[in-house]
């Protein structure tokens, strides 16, 4: 059996093409990561160019207004870039430089990890393709632009339901065909290993401020930790230094589109099953058939049929709940917190914000709830506009 | 003797490769037949999947056209065994499948199935050699091949591969998708040498081999060739018409093959 397991869960399912790539890969992080150059470069660049460590903001108005569990908001928002995807292209630019990479491919949804790469790239002097399917692009054309002005190409994909998933093919494509020169710099803990572990070790930075920021503010632990999961690179980031606390419960967002019994929803763990799919053994959404089934949210960030592998051991062993959020709850939220703590989330961490909305007041005031802010919403205030029936002219 | 090893005894092998259900179950069956007829040594048959990463854009597009026209990998299996009975009882077929379909059908259930459809092998592009138990001992226990793949940038895996599969070894010439190329490069020659090194295990070439010229010249050193994107090609321009098509082409190749084979080819 390949190596990269979390229970049954990871693993290696690539073509033979991929093999060498994944098992190089897979040999130089095992050696950088424990290089302690490479360390304190990417401490300093977290520091000094990401502006970490991101806040952690006690969200009082609407703590009061919910009147239950005290509310902290993660502000991954404030990273460079919008999001927490600067975490892990930092560092992963990182490591295709110290092996010698000087081009970056890049799947993206919603444009945030496209964004992201494409800074990386531009940073650190490397060649960057951004690979995004036909739907996204026109959902977020301000990031398609935005990555060509950062000195990206964008190429549009247009194949199978033109979205996340669909851009994750190109890219494994775009690799397979070309391998010495380029990285592939994944955006979120899934994929063949070694990227579900890569992912999460570059975006566990963020669980780790948490739990120091919390213990300064509350002089404790949080009852628990609430985030976003397409893929789960934020969620496993912010999930992973508790892991081993017991009594924090961890607690991942899905996507519930239109409604998990519509059909057109992105909940891979309230209704998917367990599957072999982008490299990985996991929860896919899928037909009768084995077929990958379409999938819909209203974030494109959250429009992918799987989860990362470690997700799915955590649900498998109980370690944390996974629980379905609609477009209508999210974008609920999403005016909510904007009119609440002046602060406008992406539709994607409205996900989270909106299961606190419905958790924080089942809860005793004392108890403390960390929502993980993925990103900020102003990539998504047009989208929001559309959906409320608001037509906005250039 | 298996069909399989039977196909390369003494002969350099034509694998015609098709998508199932591509653009019915009926005109894959009359593509079947057709195959056969014009001297296929093994038809490879892929199961279509929602989405193919180790394909080009034609077999991606043909994969699309058969799920729409509802088929699905019961469909398959039972048009395999139905033609099994009606075919050259010695022509192989082996299956194409990404590895979810096998999966949510049952790794057991699957490969007992094709052993009763009259399946002799199954190629399973996105289950690395070092993934395969999952799947290989079923396939043992009923006797159905599980084919490996090499490709350019197996390098020193090529030895570990070749010495544990059975069947033969699938080369895949070049990097990136299958589809076309203009020009093969040296790749496949080198792949084949080094599986020669370790064993007798037969060796035919895929990805991008759409000419006679190209089929003649990869027979000079490799056991055969497996010919898909130009066939797809063919059956997507004539639809259900395209039987004959097919057939022409496929002649042209097989003699190719099979000239390249008796003159030891220069």
């Amino acid at each position: 059996m390949a190596q990269g397991r979390f229970g049954i869960y990871g693993g290696q399912y690539v073509p033979e093409t991929l093999m060498r790539a994944v098992t190089l890969l897979s040999g130089e992080y095992d050696k950088w990561r424990k290089d302690e150059t490479f360390a304190g470069e990417y401490a300093r660049l977290l520091e000094q160019y990401a502006g970490r460590p991101s806040l952690l903001y006690y969200a009082e108005k609407m703590t009061n207004d919910l009147g239950g569990a005290k509310i902290y908001l993660k502000r991954e928002d404030l990273n460079h870039t919008g999001s927490h995807k600067i975490n892990n292209v930092l560092g992963q630019a990182l490591l295709a430089k110290k092996m010698g990479k000087t081009r970056l491919i890049a799947e993206t949804g919603a444009g945030q990890h496209g964004v992201a790469a494409a800074t990386a790239a531009a940073l650190m002097g490397m060649e960057c393709v951004v690979f995004m399917g036909k739907e996204d692009m026109e959902r977020q054309a301000l990031n398609v632009y935005r990555m060509k002005l950062l000195g990206a190409e964008v190429r549009c994909v247009t194949s199978g339901t033109a979205t996340l998933k669909d851009a994750v093919n190109a890219t494994m494509r775009e690799w397979a065909s070309r391998v010495d020169d380029t990285h592939y710099c994944l955006g979120s803990c899934m994929g063949p290993h070694p990227f579900p572990t890569i992912v999460r070790d570059f975006q566990s930075v963020i669980g780790a401020e948490i739990k120091r920021q919390v213990f300064a503010a509350e002089g404790g632990l949080p009852r628990a930790v609430i985030a976003c999961v397409g893929g789960g690179s934020n969620a496993i980031g912010s999930f992973h230094e508790f892991i081993g606390d017991p009594d924090v419960e961890l607690i991942g967002c899905e996507a519930a589109g239109r409604g998990v019994d519509t059909g057109e929803h992105a909940a891979t763990i309230t209704k998917g099953s367990v599957g072999v799919f982008h490299g990985m053994k996991s929860y896919f959404c899928v037909d009768g058939h084995g077929q990958i089934s379409p999938v819909y949210s209203i974030s494109a960030g959250l429009d992918y049929p799987g989860i990362g592998p470690e997700h799915a051991y955590l649900f498998a062993g109980g370690r944390a709940r996974y629980v379905p959020v609609t477009d209508a709850q999210a974008v609920d939220a999403f005016e909510y917190l904007s009119v609440t703590e002046g602060i406008i989330p992406a539709i994607e961490s409205a996900h989270a914000v909106a299961y606190a909305m419905t958790y924080a007041p089942a809860l005793p005031r004392g108890d403390v709830l960390v929502v993980t802010l993925s990103g900020r919403g102003d990539k998504d205030v047009a989208a929001m506009a559309k959906y409320r029936g608001v037509a906005l002219d250039e | 003797m298996n069909r399989i090893s039977a196909a390369f005894r003494g002969k350099k092998a034509f694998i015609p490769f098709i998508t199932g259900g591509d653009p019915d179950i009926d005109t894959t069956r009359e593509l079947l037949l057709a195959l056969c007829d014009a001297g296929a040594d093994a038809i490879e048959i892929g199961i279509p999947f929602s989405d193919p990463i180790a394909e080009g854009p034609v077999i991606e597009a043909a994969s699309a056209r058969a799920l729409r026209a509802g088929c699905t990998l019961n469909k398959l299996l039972a048009l395999a065994e139905s033609v099994r009975a009606d075919v050259n009882p010695d022509v192989p077929i082996l299956f194409m499948t990404y590895y979810n379909p096998v999966f949510h059908f049952g790794a057991e259930a699957f490969a007992s199935r094709c052993a009763r459809a009259g399946v002799d092998g199954l190629i399973v592009p996105d289950l690395p050699f070092e993934e395969r138990d999952e799947l290989l001992p079923p396939c043992q226990t009923h006797g159905v091949e599980l084919i490996s793949l090499i490709a350019p940038t197996s390098r020193e895996r090529i030895e570990r591969i070749a010495r544990a599969s059975g069947g033969f070894l699938y080369c895949v010439s070049s990097l990136g998708v299958t589809g076309e190329r203009a020009v093969l490069g040296e790749s496949a020659r080198h792949m084949t040498a080094a599986v020669r090194r370790v064993c007798d295990i037969p060796c035919a070439v895929g990805f991008g081999i759409s000419t006679p010229e190209q089929a003649a010249a990869i027979c000079a050193f490799a056991d055969g060739v497996i010919v898909g994107s130009a066939i797809v090609r063919i059956i997507a321009e004539h639809g259900r018409g395209s039987a004959e098509h097919v057939a022409r082409y496929a002649r042209e190749m097989k003699q190719a093959v099979t000239q390249s084979g008796r003159d030891g080819f220069a």
